[in-house]
């Protein structure tokens, strides 16, 4: 049972007049982590949108201590500070509970530039959250392909849409054998809400991404930030599912899709409704283009669900 | 040697309005109707910038961005985006 919206608790962790767009997703999602994660926390960012929300000193729109470190280096920072903090506890420096150590990445810093750093963590199982919130583009500078960045998708580096497909970094994670993997939505903050809750509570490297649609490089209106995200999940090309010690789970409405009780929407209407695909789909190929995107959907849908059944 | 206050040292502090006054970036403000609202708080989880009450649903114009997820999100249509005079 996913906690409701009424049982969240009352913490604020991003404060208001932050230096965020209007609508930005990921604050959005950041304050549902800082209601599971609470105060005692100790924040890592690589440069990414989030880093140029926090504001300018002296002030700072997140209520933790914040670290701004290299663009490559999320993984192997925390896993610095994790260390740090268990010796510091036992040396008697620092008293109570052990703070957690996470990482607030863009898809960026943790599908390309940061991955040899976190694949380095992830392999050492050093106790760190990372969380990856994916806008499937470099929108911090201006949109630029990435490789979260899906088939047919114009930016600024790729203006007659990605010929790739994107990466299922979530799942190659899972095979570096952590604790807990768990992919969200910001339009489902209950159960983004219950991972990190979950997360929190596992020692490990805990690895979280979230789906966060950016109204600039996806080209929709801002006040769409939670309907297209929601979109995303109901024609499938988002899958909520989490993997405790390797074991995958699908949530709902993902599960719904995946044992085939409910059939995914077609892809056409969450693609027309984003301008960074649809001014590509006005051709005469416009057809072919999109059956490519549905084909890599589909292909994913069959793959997880058929990875799910490995349990060993 | 003259010492350095806490002002002068180069270290940020949890603060509201890191960013200005975001009021100022708005275009329409969202208003909320009383009479249509169930305090279903959905507004409030969904806002980005952590500027609506959850209980009683008043907005803090000081730093409202005016992004319209409220009101795209309200199951009663109680919010409404009205233009910035």
């Amino acid at each position: 049972m996913t906690t409701s919206i009424k049982q969240l608790p009352d913490i604020e962790q991003v404060l208001s007049g932050n230096g965020a767009c209007g609508g930005c997703p990921a604050t959005m999602g950041l304050r549902v982590v800082g209601k599971a994660l609470g105060s005692n926390a100790i924040m890592l960012l690589t440069p990414s949108c989030a880093v140029a929300s926090m504001g300018m000193t002296p002030k700072l729109g997140y209520n933790w201590p914040c670290i701004n470190i290299c663009f490559a280096s999320a993984g192997s920072s925390a896993s610095g500070i994790t260390h740090a903090v268990e010796i510091m506890q036992e040396k008697g420096r620092l008293q109570g509970e052990l703070p957690t150590v996470f990482t607030w990445t863009g898809d960026g810093g943790t599908y390309d530039i940061g991955f040899q750093a976190l694949s380095a963590a992830a392999e050492r199982n050093d106790n760190i959250i990372h969380f990856c919130y994916n806008n499937e583009a470099y929108s911090n500078t201006g949109v630029q392909r990435s490789g979260a960045t899906p088939r047919g998708c114009f930016t600024t580096t790729t203006p007659t849409g990605k010929r790739q497909p994107k990466k299922n970094l979530a799942l190659l994670m899972l095979e570096h054998n952590i604790p807990y993997v768990a992919t969200a939505n910001v339009a489902y903050p209950g159960d983004l809400y219950d991972k990190v809750v979950k997360a929190k509570n596992t020692p490990g490297t805990k690895y979280i991404e979230i789906l966060a649609p950016c109204y600039l490089g996806w080209q929709f209106d801002m006040s769409e930030t939670v309907q297209m995200s929601r979109a995303a999940v109901r024609c499938g090309a988002w899958l909520l599912w989490e993997a405790e010690n390797g074991k995958i789970n699908f949530n709902n409405p993902s599960a719904r899709i995946i044992s085939g009780k409910k059939a995914a929407e077609p892809v056409d209407e969450y693609l027309m409704n984003q301008g960074r695909f649809n001014r590509l789909l006005k051709g005469p190929d416009a057809t072919q283009r999109i059956a490519e995107i549905q084909g890599d959907i589909d292909r994913e849908i069959a793959f997880m669900r058929e990875r799910a059944k490995i349990t060993v | 040697m003259k010492a350095v206050t806490k002002a002068y040292r180069p270290i940020s502090w949890p603060m509201k309005g890191a960013g200005g006054d975001t009021g100022t970036w708005r275009t329409h403000r969202p208003v909320v109707d009383i009479q249509k609202c169930t305090k279903c708080q959905i507004c409030w989880i969904y806002c980005p910038e952590a500027v609506i009450d959850r209980e009683e649903s008043i907005v803090d114009y000081r730093y409202c961005k005016g992004c319209g997820v409220c009101a795209a999100e309200c199951p009663t249509g109680a919010i409404s985006m009205v233009k910035e005079e």
